[in-house]
């Protein structure tokens, strides 16, 4: 175990993995509230025609004109999807929808292009479309930490801002900040998240860790600095587990594994988040309704107790189950530990029988007179 | 004949992708007006899913069973979304987001694990490989027909079947679905209908243009006969129209430059989207700039005839009625000063009289209809009364 985590390649793949976790968890918080959530799919598929283009440009592999290159279509793209938005009478989604597969097609063009051309170092490109974690250098930890700080040291000098335009757009016009220069500027910023996650995640799955860690830290909290720091660490969690399981297990695309790690913590996060979890909510939903199912089986025992003026008239079970349409004996059992209800034997019926006790006679009597303080 | 066209490679290539691309746009069009374009990529990245889980318990790799199980992974796909979206947990966006990325992790992991040295790779399942789709023929009455071209073929035929015979509910149910719902059509089935037939299309187009590249032909299309048209049967036609363009542009382009035919394909849908964006008559760039400065030289105008028409008659005429007067007092700038007193005097609004600018009786209608718009109609030409607005 701990020669696993000395070996070189590994501790790379990792720190890239946290590093990618970092920003796009961070930035993708912005995204996922603004409803911008397909936007990342887009940037990250419009990456590709940058990627070639970086490779055609420096004429090698190297990683920072590949990632300069993805970072400005991937920006051409989003600016590109806010123009047609704006100036046609397409909707956002049909925008989003030709920017992703026009850039895409342009990339895929390009690669071919690449690849006819020859020469040995393309062989590492076609390994961004779905990610190669074995295939990171240390180096390019280096320009990947760069980005990362970049992107997080604007967010927290322009924390208030971005906050404000996330949040309340109207308000933030009206109280003066360049909210559309601020509005692209968080769009444009995604591209950096993806340009961090080409080489672990690839393009086609990046949109995931734009929007999955911050789904599911949205669950746990509603303040939106417990909500990025929550983000950012479900990112680190999923992308070094992914990046691990990837570099150890032969032949596995590094991207898919980090996706169905994320999709797993946004799966638990969606089922047992406290208040909000699935769990609870299915819970607290089948308490109130054997709450009211108690109610309804008191109130019918009071009724049928008033209409023979016989407070503790024994109604028959069978009688019970087929006025409620439904089987009454957990209701009854339930009332009977409360200690409202008792069972009795009518003599000389064989059947079960129940009547109120003088305390679920009062508690009921309280439920028909006063409705609107029911409790 | 038809022998001889399908042994023609170029015309196999061409015909398989303008069939994609007609089988595409004909659900497109209602996705894209719907306003559900990304379910599309949602769906044609979730097929590889339903391929790869098909092709492990059969060993099949095409044919109706793939096309049943793409279908259902499609619809699990959209189902699951929705689910997603209706526990208020997740906004729909984000639970497109959330679903399909999954869905394709596994499919595509799937491969990795058992589909290394078959048929199956995440290159083709990503990019497809048009330019051997003649390889893989079946013999229909004595004639070898490649499979792919059969398969969306076959489709595009279903489609085309489903537009016509749903022509009317679709175009009510795209356009105003409560209208649709409450006159007892039920839009629900039919968008399912749709999506399950978007998806079959796109496990047919899938060797031939991959998954990704699918969404270009799905979406743009008739997103550039959106453009073009008020109609919904022509831009069903124009965006057909578009895809076979697309598809012959595309072939011609990847030859003479030797790239991937496909890819190519969908960038040229790209190119006529750009110049209808652009250049389109009523909707494009050119034409919204051209409209929004008319509509901007007619309201000077109207300006121009209100100001003149409160000054007329008056001691101060002399000092207002003037070119300069409105560059000093209206703060309109040379140019534009000049542009509006052109266009008034060829709509026949005002005349010149020296260095007075007079309104003609039109012009006197024209500022009149602004100020007492309820005396629209009567007799508007003599001099302006003592009533008239001051200011």
């Amino acid at each position: 175990m701990l020669a696993f985590l000395q070996d070189y390649t590994i501790q790379t793949v990792a720190m890239g993995a946290a590093l990618l976790g970092t920003i796009s968890g961070v930035l993708g918080c912005f995204a996922v509230l603004r409803r911008q959530s397909l936007l990342g799919d887009t940037l990250s598929h419009a990456a590709l025609p940058g990627i070639c283009l970086g490779f055609l440009w420096a004429g090698a592999r190297e990683l920072e004109a590949l990632l300069a290159g993805a970072f400005l279509t991937g920006a051409a793209a989003a600016l590109l999807v806010l123009l047609i938005a704006a100036r046609s009478r397409l909707k956002t989604d049909a925008a989003l929808g030709i920017a992703l597969s026009v850039f895409f097609a342009i990339g895929v063009v390009l690669l071919t292009r690449i690849q006819a051309g020859g020469g040995g170092g393309q062989a590492g490109l076609s390994t961004f479309l779905f990610g190669q974690a074995a295939a990171m250098l240390r180096a390019d930890l280096w320009v990947m930490a760069a980005v990362t700080a970049v992107a997080i040291l604007i967010v927290v000098l322009l924390w208030k801002e971005v906050k404000l335009v996330t949040f309340d757009p109207g308000f933030a016009t009206a109280a003066g900040l360049p909210v559309v220069a601020l509005e692209i500027a968080l769009t444009v910023m995604i591209a950096l998240a993806i340009v961090v996650g080409l080489q672990l995640v690839g393009v086609v799955l990046m949109t995931a860790m734009i929007v999955a860690p911050p789904v599911a830290a949205r669950q746990w909290t509603r303040r939106l600095e417990t909500m990025v720091l929550l983000s950012a660490g479900f990112g680190v969690a999923a992308g070094v587990t992914g990046a691990m399981i990837s570099a150890t297990a032969r032949g596995l695309s590094t991207g898919p594994v980090i996706v169905l790690a994320i999709s797993a913590i946004v799966l638990v996060s969606l089922l047992i988040a406290p208040g909000r979890g699935l769990i609870w909510t299915g819970l607290a939903a089948l308490a109130e309704r054997r709450r009211l199912r108690g109610r309804q089986v008191l109130l019918t025992l009071y009724r049928l107790a008033e209409e023979h003026r016989d407070p503790a008239y024994p109604a028959e079970k069978g009688t019970l189950d087929a006025y409620h349409r439904a089987a009454t004996g957990p209701a009854l059992a339930r009332l009977e530990a409360e200690g409202l209800v008792r069972s009795v034997s009518h003599h000389p019926e064989p059947t079960p029988h129940w009547e109120l006790t003088p305390e679920g006679h009062a508690r009921a009597e309280d439920l028909a007179g006063r409705p609107e303080r029911a409790k | 004949m038809i022998g001889a066209l399908l042994d023609s490679i170029p015309f196999v290539i061409i015909a398989t992708g303008a069939l994609v691309g007609i089988a595409a746009s004909l659900v497109g069009t209602f996705l894209v007006l719907r306003g559900s374009s990304m379910l599309s990529d949602a769906i044609s990245h979730s097929i590889v899913f339903g391929i790869v889980v098909v092709w492990l318990f059969t060993g099949l790799t095409t044919g109706p069973l793939q096309i049943a199980g793409a279908a259902a992974a499609g619809l699990l796909t959209v189902v699951l979304t929705e689910a997603l979206a209706r526990t208020r947990l997740v906004r729909n966006d984000a639970a497109i987001g959330l679903v399909f990325p999954a869905l394709f992790a596994a499919g595509v992991l799937l491969i990795n694990l058992y589909g290394r040295d078959v048929h199956l790779d995440e290159h083709t399942v990503l990019l497809g490989e048009i330019g051997f789709v003649w390889l893989d023929t079946v013999d229909v009455a004595g004639q070898p027909v490649p499979r792919a071209l059969l398969g969306v073929g076959a489709l595009g035929l279903v489609n085309l079947g489903f537009v016509v015979l749903f022509y009317k509910e679709l175009k009510l149910a795209t356009f105003d679905p409560a209208l649709a719902t409450a006159l007892g059509f039920a839009p629900a089935a039919l968008f399912y209908a749709l999506l399950a037939l978007t998806s079959a299309t796109a496990v047919a187009s899938f060797d031939a243009v991959g998954a990704i590249l699918f969404i270009a032909f799905v979406i743009v299309p008739p997103a550039t006969a959106i453009l073009l048209t008020d109609r919904l049967w022509l831009i069903l036609v124009l965006a057909c129209g578009v895809a076979i363009l697309s598809a012959v542009a595309g072939y011609e382009a990847a030859v003479i430059w030797d790239v991937s035919i496909g890819g190519m394909m969908a960038t040229m849908t790209g190119v006529w989207f750009a110049l209808a964006f652009i250049f389109a008559p009523r909707h494009g760039l050119v034409a919204r700039e051209l409209a929004r400065r008319r509509d901007r030289l007619d309201i000077d105008c109207r300006s121009l005839t209100a100001h003149l028409y409160n000054h007329e008659g008056g001691p101060e005429a002399e000092e207002e009625n003037t070119a300069r007067a409105l560059r000093d007092h209206l703060r309109w700038e040379e140019g534009r000063t000049r542009r509006v007193i052109l266009r008034a005097l060829d709509r026949g609004f005002i005349a010149r009289d020296g260095r007075l600018l007079c309104l003609t009786p039109k012009g006197r209608a024209e500022a009149h209809a602004i100020f007492e718009p309820w005396r629209r109609g009567m007799t508007a030409g003599e001099p302006p009364g003592p009533e008239k607005a001051s200011g």
